[in-house]
């Protein structure tokens, strides 16, 4: 063969790049005419807002707690407000001085919470931590032995109050609804009934009407003398509450396992709990994880309306800050961001860990 | 070899007030017999031997299982329970627990018997249907013929003096039949009273000591399965014979 009948064939275009940032933006906003328009439209849109919102929130904001400069013209967000507030926006109105007791008391509970939530903790002993925590958190907020000063429920607020309210209901009504749950499905007519009746009476009325009657109508009721403490009661409502609906989502798992497994289990001689215990919950609840966290999530929410029966909770302490003191009382924007980021980080947490639930409880799923 | 185990005495049972599912059952199994129950759909036989542990109860007759009759009492009902053992249709085998926890559930938590020895007592029943090297898969991880021959197991692990079959091969593929049928053979062969509702004539013919035809709730004929597949009594099984054997 000789050198002359070589021919090189004509050079081809390099393949079109498909990793790199390029490649990136071409295939996820450039793809075809629908996705270019709608990045065309959404990045016009940002371009409309963000820089107002980047000029008010970051470049003309005002750092420091200064009343003159957040007042002066064209200045932006007041972030010095939360400095200057921040402890009564955290704290609500326990003493000043005793600022430190709640802050441990928090510190612990939320220790508990995140201890409680990982898989190597779930032993018997937690429930003990629990009792301790919450006896530790009871003695540093409520004071009055070892030197510590008397602190009355209605002066606790704030942060503590929120996680206060929202773990121990939750923790409380999550038994209940298990129960009320199983009472539905009842055979005995009596439980039955009373179930359906409570589950019914308490979704027929909104949360704020439940906390009015535990607030000011059940005193009324009580004889002369015979008091018990409004946080108590506040506490009794929200569970109640809460139960009511998340024995509704239990149920909807109840009804998911098949009967099947009921049938097998008695004819292995399994009694009635026995039964529920290590057949027909496990299957129920890992089907409802979602609807369960949806109850948790919406019950940390809802105990912001308590400060209707004034008890100053984060969002409660928060409008007290500022509109206790007219100097900074136009700046609530900036106090709502504020308290809307801690009630971001927590419900966000618990959505994220409702996913990593959900994977432990479907491992039996997996092929 | 005929002292009696399960006695149906003029048993009757409605569904609702009106549909009388099980008409005048009278049938006595003996100990250590192995009975093949036939027939078509809706016929009763699911509900019949359903009643032998309770899962149905029946309105009208008595029913004595190994010495004790059947009522409302539910310490009859745990006694009868802890005897019988049953295999479903649909396996139930619980699908949250592992291969070996499903079967040492019972024996643990009813017979409080320590893990491990529930734990080796479950692996000797393993053995037995052949299926130990899945014992920490999930059930849905094993075919179907698979998961059947663990629910066998699993009731196995209990010890009981009479197993129920309720259609335990209906479910599954042709080719996994055959290895359910043959675990069930085998035990069979080891003096355990058996009732089985299927419809695996092969089966009947080979194990069978008797079979029981039923239609709309009766026992219709009742004979030993050489007699019954070669010469049948009754027009209504001699019809329904020519329809499952006829292709």
């Amino acid at each position: 063969m000789s050198a002359s009948t070589f021919q090189p064939i004509e050079a081809r275009p390099a393949p079109v790049k498909t990793d790199g940032l390029v490649a990136w933006i071409r295939i996820n906003l450039f793809a075809d005419w629908k996705t270019t328009l709608g990045t065309l439209l959404i990045g016009a849109a940002l371009l409309a807002i963000l820089p107002r919102f980047l000029n008010w929130a970051l470049f003309h904001a005002v750092w420091v707690p200064h009343f003159e400069a957040c007042h002066a013209e064209g200045a932006g967000a007041c972030w010095g407000v939360i400095a200057e507030k921040f402890r009564i926006i955290i704290f609500g109105r326990f003493p000043f001085e005793e600022q430190w007791r709640p802050l441990l008391a928090t510190l612990l509970l939320c220790s508990l919470l995140i201890v409680s939530c990982m898989r190597m903790a779930w032993k018997p002993v937690l429930g003990l931590a629990w009792i301790l925590v919450l006896g530790s958190f009871f003695l540093l907020m409520g004071g009055g032995v070892a030197g510590l000063s008397k602190v009355e429920t209605d002066r606790w607020g704030g942060l503590p109050l929120t996680l206060l309210l929202s773990s121990l209901s939750m923790a409380m009504a999550f038994p209940l609804a298990l129960l009320i749950a199983l009472g539905r499905r009842s055979k005995l007519p009596a439980i039955k009934t009373f179930c359906t009746i409570y589950v019914e009476l308490i979704r027929g009325v909104p949360l704020i009407s439940v906390l009015f009657m535990a607030s000011f109508m059940f005193p009324l009721l009580m004889p002369q003398g015979f008091n018990i403490d409004v946080l108590v009661r506040v506490l009794a409502g929200i569970t109640l509450f809460a139960a009511a609906y998340m024995a509704e989502v239990i149920r909807g798992g109840l009804q998911a396992v098949p009967k099947g497994q009921i049938e097998a289990a008695a004819t292995l001689g399994l009694s009635y709990w026995q039964t529920q215990r290590k057949i027909v919950l496990p299957q129920a609840l890992s089907m409802v994880v979602p609807g369960i966290m949806n109850n948790f999530i919406s019950t940390f929410k809802d105990t912001s309306l308590v400060t209707i029966v004034s008890l100053y909770e984060l969002t409660g302490s928060m409008s007290l800050a500022l509109n206790s003191d007219a100097d900074w009382r136009p700046y609530k924007i900036e106090g709502y961001l504020f308290i809307a980021l801690i009630y971001f980080g927590f419900c966000f947490s618990m959505s994220r860990y409702s996913l990593w639930i959900e994977k432990q409880v479907n491992k039996s799923k997996l092929r | 070899m005929s002292e009696p185990i399960i006695t149906f005495n003029k048993v009757n049972k409605w569904y609702g007030n009106n549909f009388h599912v099980l008409r005048d059952i009278d049938l006595t199994v003996t100990k250590g017999e192995r009975i093949v129950v036939c027939g078509p759909s809706g016929s009763g036989k699911s509900t019949m031997i359903r009643c032998i542990n309770r899962l149905e109860e029946h309105q009208q007759g008595n029913l004595i299982v190994d010495g004790v009759e059947l009522t409302d009492d539910v310490k009859a009902i745990d006694d009868v329970r802890k005897k019988v053992g049953m295999v479903f249709q649909q396996f139930n085998l619980f699908p949250h627990l592992t291969v070996l926890e499903n079967l040492t559930l019972s024996p643990m938590w009813v017979g409080k018997m320590p893990k491990k020895e529930a734990e080796e007592k479950a692996m000797v029943q393993l053995e037995r249907v052949r299926i130990a090297n899945q014992a920490n898969k999930y059930p849905l991880q094993l075919s179907g013929g698979q998961q059947q021959r663990v629910a066998i197991a699993r009731a196995l692990c209990l010890k009981p003096k009479i197993m129920l079959f309720d259609e335990p091969t209906s479910a599954l593929d042709p080719e996994m039949i055959k290895e359910v049928l043959d675990v069930m053979i085998e035990m069979a062969g080891q003096g355990i009273t058996m009732i089985c509702v299927t419809h695996e004539m092969g089966f009947a013919k080979a194990v069978a000591d008797r079979v029981i035809f039923m239609d709309q709730g009766q026992i219709v004929e009742q004979n030993t399965p050489h007699e019954f597949f070669n010469n049948p009594q009754n027009e209504r099984s001699r019809d329904f014979l020519s329809k499952i054997l006829g292709h």
